[in-house]
């Protein structure tokens, strides 16, 4: 197990004066997840997007520490895993292409071929694995970025909207994903949806 | 040595997209035949001088690198995939990479120019000093990359991208546009090496500055 904890610490974030939320505090270590709920406009993606290092708070600290040593924003990155509606792979590239090219980007020499065909077997995209991504439908795309959160064997894992655009078959797979994740790391996934909220073995309301 | 690998492998990246989407290669390759054409039309009867020709060769590659050049960050952003990048990489790695991607894009503009400019008007541009020439076309080449890389960058975030890019970009550029005019038209008119070597100079501080300032500015314009 990743000996990971997330501290966020008084955090509050305004876009041009309006105050999305103020003065959050949690924490969540390794082997916990933690379900973000909260009504439309709440800034649950806006959490996520702090949490995994896209957007720096208007106020607040947020800090990871690997066992027990304090990690910089920047060097945690290599440890995050996300998926959210906002975030695009390359549709000019076919789906084995995308998590090849990426995780070159990332200089992750540990990964193999082998395991970016695996995780696009899991997700039920094998026989299309060498189809470009521009053709692939909206689950599929969903089902692709999990593979790609999933490539580098993150110790944090990050979820926005985690179900958006799946079939049931698909729905299950991420189940068994936050299950697993919830064990070997941390887990946090912002949603609206009750079902997905008890996957989790803790809740946060952000408002 | 991960940083540099991460680098080439994002350099490699755009290549790839760029060969199979030709976002950029397109505009190019049009502008730099239509704007050749229509100098060559304009001067049938006339004989140009070196400092006209090399200001005309000059005004192609600077307007067709501002069409070509802000793609690379504007690409991402239509795209919606900075965000991805920007979780996979670390922002040097992201300004090199792309530095790395204007640079290539830009030298094949110049040669391209270069070729067309030779055949055209195969009377008038005789390069009579080639290694003046080459290394003006290759100083200037890096020059309009590096400068164009941040401006690509901060326009990238703005909603006015179209119009925004080349207004900002000509009072950067025209300290380089000036010596690289004054360069070309010393490789044309037959002079020594060594009489463009202030030019040169001037080249290379202009780079220099230019990356170093971009890098240090440009967490803050890829970062929120």
């Amino acid at each position: 197990m990743n000996d990971i904890t997330l501290t966020i610490n008084g955090i509050s974030q305004e876009f041009n004066r309006r105050t999305i939320f103020r003065d959050l505090t949690f924490t969540i270590s390794s082997g916990e997840s933690l379900a973000l709920t909260g009504k439309n406009g709440s800034g649950k993606s806006t959490l996520i997007k702090i949490l995994s290092g896209l957007l720096t708070p208007t106020k607040g600290t947020v800090a990871y520490t690997l066992k027990g040593t304090k990690v910089l924003p920047d060097d945690i990155k290599s440890a995050i895993g996300l998926v959210s509606p906002y975030l695009q792979l390359y549709d000019e590239f076919t789906g084995l292409e995308n998590l090849m090219i990426l995780s070159s980007i990332r200089s992750n020499g540990s990964l193999t071929k082998e395991r970016a065909e695996a995780l696009l077997d899991r997700f039920g995209l094998a026989a299309r694995r060498h189809d470009f991504v521009r053709g692939y439908s909206s689950g599929m795309k969903q089902r692709l970025k999990y593979a790609f959160a999933l490539l580098h064997a993150p110790g944090v894992l990050l979820l926005d909207e985690p179900t958006s655009n799946l079939d049931a078959e698909g729905i299950e797979i991420v189940q068994q994903v936050v299950l697993e994740q919830g064990k070997a790391g941390i887990l946090i996934l912002a949603t609206n949806d009750e079902g997905e909220a008890k996957w989790c073995s803790r809740r946060f309301q952000v408002a | 040595m991960s940083a540099v690998s991460s680098t080439v492998a994002l350099f490699s990246k755009d290549v790839r997209s760029e060969l199979r989407t030709r976002y950029a290669l397109n505009a190019l390759l049009m502008f730099v035949v239509t704007a050749v054409a229509t100098i060559l039309f304009a001067l049938r009867a006339d004989q140009p001088s070196p400092t006209v020709l090399s200001g005309m060769y000059w005004v192609v590659v600077f307007f067709t690198a501002m069409s070509s050049l802000s793609r690379i960050f504007v690409s991402e952003e239509e795209r919606g995939t900075t965000l991805t990048l920007q979780l996979v990489a670390s922002p040097s790695t992201v300004y090199f990479g792309k530095l790395l991607f204007n640079t290539a894009l830009t030298v094949s503009l110049t040669l391209a120019v270069t070729v067309l400019y030779t055949l055209v008007f195969s009377e008038f541009f005789i390069i009579q000093t080639p290694s003046i020439f080459f290394v003006t076309v290759f100083l200037g080449s890096l020059g309009f990359a590096s400068a164009a890389t941040i401006i690509a960058a901060i326009v990238a975030k703005a909603n006015t991208r179209g119009t925004l890019y080349p207004v900002l970009s000509f009072p950067i550029l025209i300290v380089l546009l000036m010596t690289v005019m004054n360069a070309t038209a010393r490789a044309l008119e037959g002079e020594n090496f060594s009489e463009a070597m202030g030019d040169f100079q001037i080249l290379v501080g202009y780079i220099l500055v230019m990356t170093g300032g971009s890098f240090l500015l440009f967490d803050y314009v890829w970062k929120d």
